[in-house]
């Protein structure tokens, strides 16, 4: 049954973003996730900072002078839910595992908050939570998506800068309005997430429509997931074991010649 | 940096939350899978008293780490979930199997050899010849296996790093029990390993990726190790066997082995922090795709 659902994900089309963290409040409210700080972080609007255990939805506000220009680029940023999931193979217990929707998600009462996906996201999204020891992020409202219902942060966007649906159908959506954007002149509206965007990590579950590159908006440009490399590190791992071997052999038989 | 570079100077990447437990588990793991190796080929080669001595050493570490990596965890009373699953994507979890392991041969091989109990199964603890060596490289690999730069470009190296630091200090600590000539070879080879290996990683990581090793904690710990390592190994190489100067040499080479683990540890915490690793050589790696 489950393969007959197709794969849920985000399409964040920053050029309508208009900064007014709607989603990041939806989704503390929904997801009952904990205030983590009030503090005024002089970046421009936002006092959010980043994605972490305790915000799963965050607004970056980008302020640039291109030569007397201003221009304010606001982005909602979210777990990228990727193809190839970082979090999800390096998680030891099971925790962290893939949805009937194609979402990757932590299930609390698994998570023993060993912290190794933490490192292992190469998007800093998941962290663990301090005052309850697991790691935490973006579910893409998991329990919403079982009763058909529209992520929080989607829910209460009011520009449709946050849309949700099959990630197949949003790849559509995006690329027609990247093309729209570049025919009006903006050279460097890209799209960020495609596997063609992100082939490290098989391309994202979330979409993202950047005006800028995405070091900009604090996005990796390349993000591989690490296990892609396991292979040769069990192989490096063994070539140091024999060495260990042969050493201890050595050690021991070396006296005896004598 | 410009602002072009990276958003406010935030980092893009998560610090490890691993705190002060994970370091010295590295070391005190590393030590009793090398002893358990070493232990194992020992008996194999007849040498009982060795062994014995081996074995001691390989129980001693195996009793420090797992209560290590419990009191690290988030929610330490759910240390079992570890074994709920097995997982070849998780280096922790392959981890976790692996020192299970260690802990059944180690505690059969000092069982047999220093108690003579349960003779017949307590060859079994001869598969310590796989599950100490795994014991000692594993960390790495788990390391490696992240998206922080200086770990996991260094992911070839690292095992060599954490191998040959665990023989120094499992030869320096069975030296120190008595192990005579055999295990001080095995503190020599391990530090001029440990030596070799780790100028090869930082030569290799390059001026950019592997700066955090030049750098701050992990810069003071770098040059600790390479210090206390080369200064343990002289000493123990010159003493010829005299019994005081050669523990002096296993003390400094068991500093330098820990200190190694320690700037390891710092490396990923500094490597994370700074935006300018990922995006610099991701930067270059997307044009060229383009």
């Amino acid at each position: 049954m489950s393969a007959t659902i197709p794969r849920k994900g985000f399409f964040t089309d920053t050029s309508v973003c208009i900064g007014c963290k709607a989603c990041e409040v939806a989704c503390k409210q929904w997801n009952d996730v904990p205030e983590d700080g009030l503090d005024f972080l002089a970046m421009s609007y936002d006092n959010t900072g980043q994605l972490d255990a305790n915000t799963w939805r965050h607004v970056a506000f980008i302020e640039q002078d291109d030569g007397g220009d201003m221009r304010w680029l606001m982005s909602s940023d979210v777990c990228k839910h990727c193809t190839s999931a970082a979090c999800l193979e390096v998680c030891p217990t099971g925790a962290l595992f893939r949805t009937e929707f194609g979402t990757v998600v932590v299930q609390p009462d698994v998570c023993n908050g060993c912290g190794y996906c933490v490192p292992a996201c190469p998007y800093g999204v998941i962290d663990r939570r301090k005052e309850d020891g697991r790691a935490w992020k973006c579910t893409l409202c998991y329990d919403r998506l079982k009763d058909d219902m529209t992520p929080a942060c989607a829910q209460a966007c009011p520009t449709q800068s946050i849309q949700f649906g099959d990630v197949d159908e949003l790849a559509v959506v995006a690329d027609a309005r990247v093309a729209e954007l570049q025919a009006a002149g903006m050279v460097k509206a890209q799209l960020y997430g495609k596997p063609a965007d992100t082939p490290g990590v098989g391309g994202q579950g979330s979409l993202f429509l950047l005006l800028d590159e995405p070091e900009v908006y604090g996005l990796p440009p390349d993000p591989v997931t690490s296990t892609r490399n396991l292979r040769s590190m069990w192989g490096a791992a063994a070539g140091a074991g024999a060495v260990l071997v042969a050493g201890s052999l050595a050690s021991i038989f070396a006296g005896r010649r004598r | 940096m410009s602002a072009r570079d990276s958003y406010y100077g935030r980092p893009i990447l998560k610090q490890p939350t691993w705190t002060w437990e994970i370091p010295f588990y590295f070391f005190f793991g590393g030590m009793a899978g090398a002893s358990a190796t070493f232990a194992t080929v020992a008996e194999l080669a007849g040498e009982d008293d060795l062994a014995r001595r081996a074995w001691a050493v390989a129980l001693g570490g195996m009793a420090v780490g797992p209560p290590l990596l419990i009191s690290d965890l988030g929610r330490p009373a759910r240390f079992l979930n570890m074994l709920r699953v097995f997982k070849p994507t998780s280096p922790m979890s392959v981890g976790s199997w692996i020192l299970n392991g260690a802990g059944a041969t180690i505690t059969l091989g000092v069982a047999r050899t220093w108690f003579g109990r349960i003779p017949r199964l307590g060859r079994a603890s001869h598969a310590a010849g796989f599950a100490g060596p795994a014991l000692a490289t594993y960390t790495a690999v788990l390391v490696a296996d992240t998206a922080i730069p200086v770990w996991h470009d260094a992911r070839l190296e690292l095992p060599f790093v954490f191998a040959s630091g665990s023989a120094m200090s499992a030869g320096s600590a069975i030296a120190l029990a008595g192990g005579g000539a055999p295990a001080r070879r095995l503190a020599l080879a391990g530090a001029v390993g440990e030596l070799a290996s780790t100028a090869i990683m930082e030569h290799r990581l390059g001026p950019l990726i592997g700066e955090p090793y030049r750098e701050g904690r992990a810069g003071k710990f770098a040059k600790l190790s390479k210090g206390l390592t080369a200064a343990g190994a002289v000493t123990m190489a010159a003493a010829r066997g005299e019994r005081r100067a050669s523990a002096a040499g296993a003390a400094l080479m068991l500093g330098g082995a820990l200190a190694t683990r320690w700037s390891v540890f710092h490396a990923g915490r500094q490597g994370a922090a700074d935006p300018k690793y990922v995006v610099e050589p991701q930067r270059a790696r997307r044009a060229a795709r383009a």
